[in-house]
């Protein structure tokens, strides 16, 4: 296999708060390869959306990436000066966020927030940057776009908002497009318009795909491989369907479970029991451990261990066992 | 900003709460105690003061405009010089401090009285009385104090009473506005309801219910208010429309200094107006922490 | 659209005219002028002459009938003093007044602006700190002693600048103007800081607040995304949307300014209409007085409608309201 786009190695981040330090993100490792989509799955809270903050460097006091490595076309990033990072975002990373009503500037009009972007990497003439804007605003599904590029984020929709900001993400065909939950805050038939035509753009550039959610049904459609997060790290890893048949870690087994999608009409709805962990006072063994059905005694000692099988991986030390289908 | 709920009905251990909240940060001590020492060195001005400024026959030509730290011609010494008169300025600024002050503590006295009155009533009316005073106040608070102020003044004349009247009249706006925004909070809450349901009388129930509920931000108010209120009469006097200058406030001494300033002789202006400045400041400090403790709410 | 104009209109239009009426009662009900004016040694029958001549022996009512009349033919009365039109008195040194609260105005944004975006940056850093603890004393102080303490350091010890009064005017579109030349600027430049920092607090605030808020939006974090220079990204991003409120609130300040002046002209000796009012208050002399407060007036609310104006504007979301509505 060639080498990764993106390798990550023991990432740490950690948040100063009243109440101590708290690990957001604990030793989270992962490999992105070129034109792969990787779902990262995981509750609010899990560090999934501090994980592609941290790809980007847009993390903020208080917190701090606190050790590891995160290598972008073998480029160390951490620990890079911010002006060389600040070339490498929106040229080869780009991330995209939730609110679409949001993340685009309120108060100047599209073709500036478009033309700007592509001026911060390239030395180009405004008219240049004008018609590359006007393609890219096409690209993404968006009609008339010369038009388009003359309003105020305020006189679109969420959905057309939300390509704008695809349409800026990819403006520099990245090497890796970050997508914090894009489709979250939008209509389901928009989100699903939205999520085909973000993995046709990428497939087409080669783009390296991360898109973070917590809906484990859109990453069924979406993603080549997974990675699902609990309380800052990644308890399983793999290829999307292997994972999502046979889950091996007891919390995407849980997760699954309780899409209301595999249970049955009338019965009742599986869940999880308990509550998602407060990350300022983590159990000292498996973080999952008060709320496994499977956990035994030695869960609550040591955070357990990763363990690799072929293609895939999970930190369990007592698994769901193989072959048990959960649909 | 405190988890500990607050007990309503008893209405001392509520206070005494406060007062320990006000002193839990350690500069609330300084400047309380600042305020305290302002307050005394103004009541008890003749008492302290090196000269009665005001008798003229304490007074010498002779001694006129002398630097800080010069000797009088019998010996006494001006520790910060004398005005054209040949007053000591450190006994002026004791007597000016006690007119200052006296003007920005009664006029917002009754600002506050008159204002929260009628904050109260219009909140209480409702309707078209409510609409009337509420534009009225809009009216008033659109334009600068300092214009109606001119107005008000230009129209009576000078006098320390009629400084007074002038700042009442600027700031009773201020308490109209605060106390509506509050009493209509609390007029639709359920002891308010328990208190018409049991047909108390209307009075009764603006003054002993709504009011007292009123009173937290109002004293807020009314403190920043005083130091406006100094600030205000300071400025007025400077323009030679405040007091007149057989009472001089400290805004009055600057002026009588600014003819001096030009030829170097800057403490006849420069110490009064520090003294203003202290207690402007003092006073804003205090407000600031009652804010703290009062009112978590309005704290930025 | 149109309705609220007639609305916004009339109800400016009211306000003159309530102001019209309290400023007359309570300016020509107190004092005698007379007595200022007339010589000393004047006898009743002299007296009653100049009382005559000025229309001070009429009742108050017939009075104020006579000025309103006047009023709505644009002549507010004829100076006591100068015997000549109060309205041109003020006009003459409108420009004055004018330039100096324009000046003050941009000078507060040029202060107060870069000095709260920085606070809002970087809220703990000491600097800020600083910067708001000056930013409370500029609300709070007197604001002549501040005046007085810039005439004594820069106009008595270091002798830079000049003490007061206005310098040499050049003419710019047949407005007497001093900031075109050094010399002009020399002597504006004190009391127009002066007058400055009295708003320059409330700027720094608004844009510390306005920044602080700015920087936590996702569309900062995109514009991070996106590879932006900081640079850009603060004096694009962040300040044309702080830029809105602090336009508005300035614009509607410019008015409180011009009031303000008053004291400002009269701690410089700066020769505008505040220090016409001030020496008419002290000469008794009400038409100058009546005709300066009613220019205020009509200033403040003709102001209140160009700020609605340039707030719909720079503010994309109103623009399209109105356009709708």
């Amino acid at each position: 296999m060639s080498a990764p786009i993106l390798s990550i190695h023991d990432l740490k981040v950690e948040f100063g708060t009243r109440q101590g330090v708290v690990k957001a993100v604990d030793g989270v490792s992962l490999n992105v390869y070129r034109g792969e989509v990787l779902g990262l799955v995981g509750e609010s809270g899990s560090g999934k959306s501090v994980t592609g903050l941290s790809i980007l460097g847009l993390i903020d006091p208080p917190g701090r990436i606190a050790s590891g490595s995160i290598k972008l076309e073998g480029t160390e990033l951490i620990g890079l000066p911010e002006d060389e990072l600040r070339r490498l975002r929106g040229e080869r990373m780009a991330m995209i966020f939730q609110d679409p009503m949001t993340t685009l500037n309120p108060v100047l009009r599209i073709d500036t927030q478009m033309i700007e972007t592509i001026r911060a990497h390239e030395n180009v003439s405004e008219r240049a940057a004008r018609s590359r804007a006007e393609e890219a605003l096409k690209r993404v599904g968006i009609p008339s776009p010369a038009e388009r590029l003359l309003t105020y984020p305020h006189q679109l929709s969420g959905g057309m908002r939300q390509r704008v900001a695809i349409a800026i993400a990819l403006l520099m065909s990245p090497a890796l497009l970050v997508a914090d939950e894009p489709t979250t805050a939008l209509d389901v038939t928009i989100q699903s318009q939205i999520i085909a035509e973000v993995q046709q753009l990428c497939s087409e550039t080669g783009t390296a795909l991360i898109w973070i959610t917590h809906d484990l049904a859109v990453v069924a459609g979406l993603a080549d491989r997974i990675a699902v997060m609990y309380a800052g790290r990644i308890v399983e890893e793999g290829d999307v369907d292997p994972v999502l048949d046979h889950p091996r870690h007891p919390y995407t087994y849980g997760l699954l479970g309780s899409a209301p999608s595999n249970n049955r009409r009338g019965e009742k709805l599986a869940q999880i029991p308990g509550m998602t962990p407060s990350l300022a006072n983590l159990p000292s063994g498996c973080a999952f451990a008060p709320r496994c059905a499977f956990a035994q005694g030695d869960c609550s000692t040591a955070p357990p261990t990763l363990t690799h099988d072929g293609s895939r991986a999970w930190r369990c030390f007592h698994p769901v066992p193989d072959r048990e289908d959960v649909r | 900003m405190t988890d500990t709920p607050f007990i309503l009905d008893r209405g001392e251990s509520l206070w005494r709460q406060r007062i320990s909240q006000f002193f839990a940060k350690p500069s609330a001590y300084v400047s309380f105690g600042l305020l305290v020492l302002l307050l005394l060195i103004a009541i008890f001005a003749p008492m302290v003061a090196p000269q009665n400024p005001y008798d003229l026959a304490q007074l010498d030509i002779m001694d006129g405009r002398l630097p800080p730290g010069s000797k009088s011609m019998d010996g006494k010494i001006f520790w910060l010089g004398t005005d054209e008169q040949g007053r000591d300025m450190l006994s002026a600024i004791l007597y000016g401090l006690r007119i200052s002050l006296f003007v920005g503590v009664v006029s917002t006295f009754f600002a506050c009285i008159i204002g929260a009155s009628i904050g109260v009533f219009a909140a209480y009316k409702g309707g078209k009385v409510e609409s009337f005073v509420m534009r009225l106040v809009d009216l008033q608070l659109s334009f600068p104090a300092i214009l109606i102020a001119l107005v008000l003044l230009a129209a009576f004349g000078r006098g320390v009473d009629k400084v007074i009247v002038a700042l009442i009249i600027v700031q009773w706006a201020y308490y109209a506005r605060t106390v509506r925004g509050n009493a209509l909070v609390e007029r639709n809450r359920d002891y308010m309801e328990a208190a018409r349901c049991l047909a108390l009388p209307r009075s009764r129930i603006l003054f002993s219910h709504l009011l007292p509920n009123c009173l937290p931000p109002l004293i807020v108010v009314a403190t920043v208010q005083v130091a406006h209120a100094i600030a205000l009469e300071a400025t007025l006097s400077f323009l030679g429309v405040g007091v007149p200058v057989t009472e001089p406030s400290l805004g009055m001494l600057i002026k009588n200094g600014y003819d001096y300033l030009m030829s170097g002789k800057y403490w006849i202006s420069t110490w009064p107006g520090l003294a203003l400045v202290l207690a402007i400041v003092v006073i804003n400090l205090v407000g600031d922490r009652l804010r703290d403790v009062l009112n978590p709410r309005l704290a930025q | 659209m149109l309705a609220y104009l007639i609305r916004r209109v009339g109800q400016a239009l009211l306000v003159i005219a309530a102001m019209a009426t309290i400023v007359f009662v309570s300016i020509y009900a107190v004092g005698n002028p007379v007595d200022i004016l007339a010589n000393p040694n004047a006898d009743a029958k002299e007296m009653a002459e100049i009382s005559a001549r000025l229309g001070l022996d009429k009742p108050l009512w017939e009075q104020f009938g006579l000025f309103v009349w006047n009023a709505l033919h644009g002549d507010l009365g004829r100076s006591f003093v100068f015997n000549e039109p109060a309205l041109k008195l003020i006009i003459q040194r409108m420009p004055a007044t004018l330039e100096l609260a324009f000046v003050a105005l941009i000078m507060s944004i040029f202060i107060g602006i870069p000095l709260g975006v920085w606070a809002g940056l970087k809220p703990d850093a000491w600097s800020s700190r600083t910067i708001m603890s000056g930013s409370i004393l500029g609300f709070s102080l007197p604001n002549f002693w501040i005046g007085l303490m810039l005439i004594l350091l820069f106009a008595v010890q270091l002798k830079w600048l000049p003490s007061g009064g206005r310098g040499p005017t050049t003419s710019l579109f047949g407005i007497q103007v001093s900031f075109l030349t050094w010399e002009g600027l020399r002597y504006l430049l004190l009391p127009a800081f002066t007058l400055a920092l009295y708003k320059a607090a409330l700027v720094v605030r608004l844009s510390r607040s306005g920044t602080r808020e700015a920087v936590l939006q996702d569309y900062v974090r995109f514009a991070r995304a996106k590879g932006l220079s900081p640079t850009r990204i603060v004096l694009v991003h962040v300040l044309k949307n702080i830029m809105i409120p602090i336009v508005t609130i300035l614009g509607l300040e410019l008015g409180s300014m011009i009031a303000f002046a008053v004291v400002t002209e009269t701690v410089f000796a700066y020769p505008g209409m505040g220090k016409l009012l001030i020496d008419s208050i002290g000469r008794l002399d009400r038409p100058v007085i009546v005709a300066y407060l009613m220019m205020v007036v009509v200033i403040f609310v003709v102001i209140n409608l160009i700020v609605d104006l340039l707030y719909a504007a720079l503010d994309p979301r109103v623009r399209l309201q109105e356009s709708e509505g």
